[in-house]
């Protein structure tokens, strides 16, 4: 069996066509409906309420909490002030990404971790003769992820705080209705949105109060199809998805640095040792080898493939995860691992590991299609990430 | 006076834009110049009630071409599509009739009517798919014109030939079917369920002065069919903020090109120097010069308002005269308290976010039509419902919502002429059959917005009130569409041309008028 969220006895209900699909060991909903059209619209429109329970969440607390964590982690977290979250790779010696995820630093010395693989045996291999108390809470805390444009309207009908005043990457303990919640302004989704920790006890308590309040502002419970079109939208990598873990990496070619799946930004220059300082160091002196950029999809030459067989384009609801070759006159410069039908920027979208030198920003390319049994090629050019970055996400 | 700009463009509706901005995408300087305070014509939001937003006029979108919003990059200027997956259609019996947004729904909701009829809709539904991919090289087409015998409409006939002979002769019988027959006739031919035919058939009826039995409603059906959001032939949506937000939309790319916009600036007259446009008068008196001038009205306007019908050849002022309008639709928005309840689907469920369609039988729509047809409005009309605040909740004020009715038929000719009191008798005639459906109906409106399609003249000037600057009638579409020999957006007097929905492909929020009208400008002055 596996395991069911806190949130179960309220989402199952609503998955009207079982589409369930599992996620860290958890059974979660693909979707409600048969289709996520309209959940992610609510992303993108109104607000969309989203279980992401099955993330990992870790409580490190004690003198050596920050040492631990930034001995871990790529970024500076000596930088990291009280009530705010980071978000971050962490990697091995060897300067390649385990995992991604973000730290609060919830007081002067308590943090917590999120991560999407288990990370109980890599945090307290670091924290070896540290003073730190490392507590895997993954299952006693339960986290919604409510994200759109009225998000906030939702929010501060519910908590005394102001949520106004609540900055991006910013987080909060308060209270919703009187069910003890952290809030953080972080998402997955490239918009406006909170996500909300909940001691799981309490965690159908705060469904039905969101969902209560939230009504009127047309809040959709969606699953992980509507989320992985925003994301793909945002430019947000997933792990074992676009990027495969050091960890879970059978061969040493599948390894990733930051550097080379666009985590670049979030590897600090100049702090003190962490894992992997010294080959990224040397990395980032020498440039990377990959890049992982947006491609753009040219709408004229992907239709005309299917002109061709007499069809009109084939676009999915859903967003593909599969590996897909990317060419450059004829030789094959990377591949793309994810990517979708933008139904806001009415694109084909793909995200993809592309070798240098070609990844610089409006690099034409070509993308491999499907049509018909044949394997044909559409023309791509490359863009920065993220496709869509709406000003209210920090505003 | 000196030609200050490239191109004027008179009247700010969609189409009107669309064209501004393929003018000043190609560097003309291009200025708009609406009448109204607000730019969109038919397809604007206004804040009616404080607080309730409404697609005033038009309400959901299709047939917006996918090239205009590519090329115009115009989800870059807020253009933002919302789901429309459902339309239920309640019966007399007390029962009802859906079709959901899963085709696996869908076709069990059929079963429970007529089994028959659920295999049937499945062959149907790519039969139009097929329709729609027939037409849509037509739709992006300047139409040539066959009693031609210059080079370019020769090559356009030709073209065209080789397109409907590559389609073989099933999808060719059944294209020309659906030009000549009524679309009550062609849905008998496919389904025996009079309610599912009812309700397809009501887009047969649309802005058109024809009831579902006329000849020529199965053509405004696949009119209704062509559109292609996201590469999916007819999927309906809303727009996120009304439909006027895609007029923003599409003024905000004209901008970003370069283009001005000028709401508040009724066009008096077209200047015209030695059978050239030279510019336009406003209202005010304030002369403009441009060296094209674009007419985004409708024919009747474009012809005989904006300039001296003096000046045009008699076959045209002719033809304007003889072309159709005939108004016969209204539409009554709603400022809701709270959620409609329909008897046959009680609560607030799915249904809600979608279409609600009152058309409960066929015989229904033909009553509906009888009445207009001898100068009265239906006392129980045909109905289009939304609740766009279901979708987008930021049109009314949390938890409260916007409801908008499309009703049919509302006669322009009414006997008597259109007063406030009939008016008022139209929308009361509206809520209480709504209310047959959804009794607590009455009970929950907070404003009732009524529009005859007097109101609809006067307010976006739509001659007539017909909601696609003229009907969708086989004898003014393609190479005839608005009359035979200026169906190129060009008209008698050099530099003056004309973009609105009353040329082709015709109305609806499709700006294909617009593009291939500006299209055609820039052609011709290369
Ligand atoms: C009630 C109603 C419901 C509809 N529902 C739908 C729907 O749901 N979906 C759909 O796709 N289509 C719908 N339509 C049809 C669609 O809205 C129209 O066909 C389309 O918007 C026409 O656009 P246009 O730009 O060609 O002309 P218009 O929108 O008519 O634009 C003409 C503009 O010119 C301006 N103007 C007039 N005279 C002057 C002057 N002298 N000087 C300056 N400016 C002037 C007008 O104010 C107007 O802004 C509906 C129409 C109506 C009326």
């Amino acid at each position: 069996m596996l395991k069911t969220s806190p949130f179960h006895p309220r989402t199952a209900a609503l998955v009207r066509a079982q589409t369930w699909r599992r996620w860290a060991g958890y059974q979660m909903a693909s979707s409600y409906d048969p289709l996520p059209d309209r959940e992610y619209a609510a992303i993108r429109s109104a607000a969309a309420l989203l279980d992401v329970s099955p993330l990992y969440k870790y409580r490190i607390t004690g003198r050596d909490a920050m040492r631990l964590l930034d001995r871990m982690v790529t970024r500076d977290m000596t930088k990291l002030k009280v009530g705010q979250v980071y978000y971050t790779p962490w990697c091995d010696g060897a300067g390649k990404v385990i995992d991604d995820g973000t730290v609060s630093r919830l007081g002067e010395t308590t943090y917590r971790l999120t991560s999407a693989d288990s990370s109980l045996r890599w945090l307290h291999m670091n924290a070896a003769g540290m003073e730190v108390a490392i507590e895997d809470l993954s299952e006693r805390l339960g986290a919604l992820s409510l994200q759109g444009p009225l998000s906030r309207a939702i929010l501060s009908r519910l908590s005394a705080a102001d949520l106004s005043a609540l900055k991006y990457f910013r987080l909060l303990e308060t209270t919703v209705r009187d069910i003890p919640v952290g809030i953080s302004r972080t998402g997955y989704t490239g918009d406006l949105g909170y996500e909300i920790w909940v001691d799981a006890s309490r965690a159908v308590a705060l469904w039905d109060a969101l969902i209560d309040a939230g009504t009127p502002f047309g809040i959709t419970p969606a699953g992980v199809w509507a989320l992985d079109i925003a994301r793909v939208e945002a430019g947000l990598i997933m792990m074992d998805v676009d990027y495969f873990s050091a960890h879970h990496a059978l061969i040493e070619q599948r390894k990733s640095s930051p550097f080379e799946i666009n985590l670049g930004w979030a590897v600090a220059p100049s702090k003190g040792p962490f894992n992997g300082r010294r080959a990224l160091a040397a990395e980032r002196a020498r440039g990377p080898r990959w890049s992982f950029v947006g491609l753009e999809i040219e709408w004229d030459s992907f239709e005309r493939l299917y002109r061709a067989h007499g069809l009109p384009p084939q676009i999915s609801n859903v967003a593909w995860r599969s590996s897909v070759p990317v060419y450059l006159g004829g030789r094959q410069v990377g591949y793309a691992t994810s990517g979708c039908w933008s139904p806001l920027l009415k694109k084909p979208l793909a995200l993809a590991h592309v070798q240098a030198p070609h990844f610089g920003a409006g690099t034409p390319l070509e993308i491999e299609v499907t049509v018909e049994h044949h394997r044909e090629r559409a023309h791509a050019v490359v863009r920065k990430l993220p496709f869509f970055d709406p000003e209210r996400k920090k505003a | 006076m000196s030609a200050r700009y490239d191109a004027i463009v008179v009247g700010g509706g969609h189409n009107g834009l669309v064209a501004a901005a393929y003018l000043a995408r190609a560097g003309r300087k291009t200025l708009v110049l609406e009448r109204r305070p607000v730019l969109g014509g038919a397809a604007v939001t206004e804040e009616v009630f404080p607080g309730f937003k409404f697609s005033v006029f038009s309400y959901v979108v299709s047939l917006l071409r996918p090239e205009i919003i590519r090329d115009l990059e115009l989800p870059r200027h807020g253009l933002q599509i919302l789901p429309l997956e459902s339309t239920v259609t309640p019966l007399d019996n007390g029962d009802y009739l859906a079709s959901w947004a899963d085709p696996d729904e869908t076709r069990r909701e059929l079963c429970r009517h007529s089994p028959r009829d659920a295999d049937a809709a499945v062959v149907f539904g790519r039969l139009m798919h097929h329709m729609a991919m027939a037409v849509k090289p037509i739709l992006g087409m300047v139409p040539p014109d066959p009693a031609s015998l210059s080079p370019s409409d020769l090559a356009g006939l030709l073209k065209l030939g080789r397109h409907f002979r590559s389609l073989g002769p099933e999808r060719f019988h059944a294209l020309h079917k659906l030009m000549t027959m009524s679309s009550a006739d062609y849905l008998d031919e496919w389904f025996e369920f009079d309610p599912l035919k009812a309700t397809k058939s009501a887009s047969g009826i649309i802005g058109t002065f024809l009831g579902p039995r006329s000849p020529g409603s199965a053509y405004v059906l696949l009119h209704h069919y062509m559109g292609e959001i996201d590469g999916a032939f007819r999927a309906w949506g809303f727009h996120k903020g009304g439909t006027g937000a895609i007029s923003e939309a599409i003024a905000r790319a004209a901008r970003a090109h370069g283009a001005e916009t000028r709401t508040g600036a009724a066009v008096e007259r077209v200047l015209v120097r030695n059978g050239r446009a030279t510019g336009v008068a406003l209202a005010s008196g304030e002369e403009i010069g441009a060296s094209i001038v674009v007419s985004g009205l409708d024919p009747r306007l474009t012809f005989t308002r904006l300039v001296d019908p003096k000046d045009l050849p008699e076959a045209l002022v002719d033809g304007v005269r003889r072309y159709k309008f005939r108004g016969s639709s209204g539409k009554v928005n709603l400022a809701l308290a709270g959620l409609p309840d329909f008897t046959c689907l009680p609560g607030a469920g799915p249904h809600l976010r979608g279409a609600v369609s009152i058309s409960p039988s066929l015989e229904y729509l033909e009553r509906a039509y009888d009445d207009a047809k001898y100068g009265e409005f239906s006392r129980h009309p045909y109905m289009d419902i939304v609740l766009p605040s279901m979708i987008d909740p930021e049109m009314a004020p949390p938890g409260k919502h916007v409801m908008s009715v499309f009703v049919q038929y509302a006669p322009y000719h009414l006997n008597g002429g259109w007063t406030p009191t009939r008016r008022e008798a139209f929308g009361d005639a509206v809520v209480k059959t709504l209310a047959r459906y959804a009794p607590n109906i009455e009970s929950l409106i907070l404003h009732r917005q009524v529009l005859t399609p007097d109101d609809i003249e006067r307010i976006t000037g739509l001659s007539e009130g017909n909601i696609f600057q003229g009907e969708l009638a086989l004898q003014q579409l393609f190479f005839l569409r608005p009359v035979p020999e200026w169906a190129k957006y060009r008209t008698p007097i050099h530099g003056y041309w004309q973009c609105g929905a009353g040329t082709h492909p015709g109305g609806g929020i499709m700006g294909a008028s617009g593009r291939l009208a500006a299209l055609q400008i820039l052609r011709s002055a290369a």
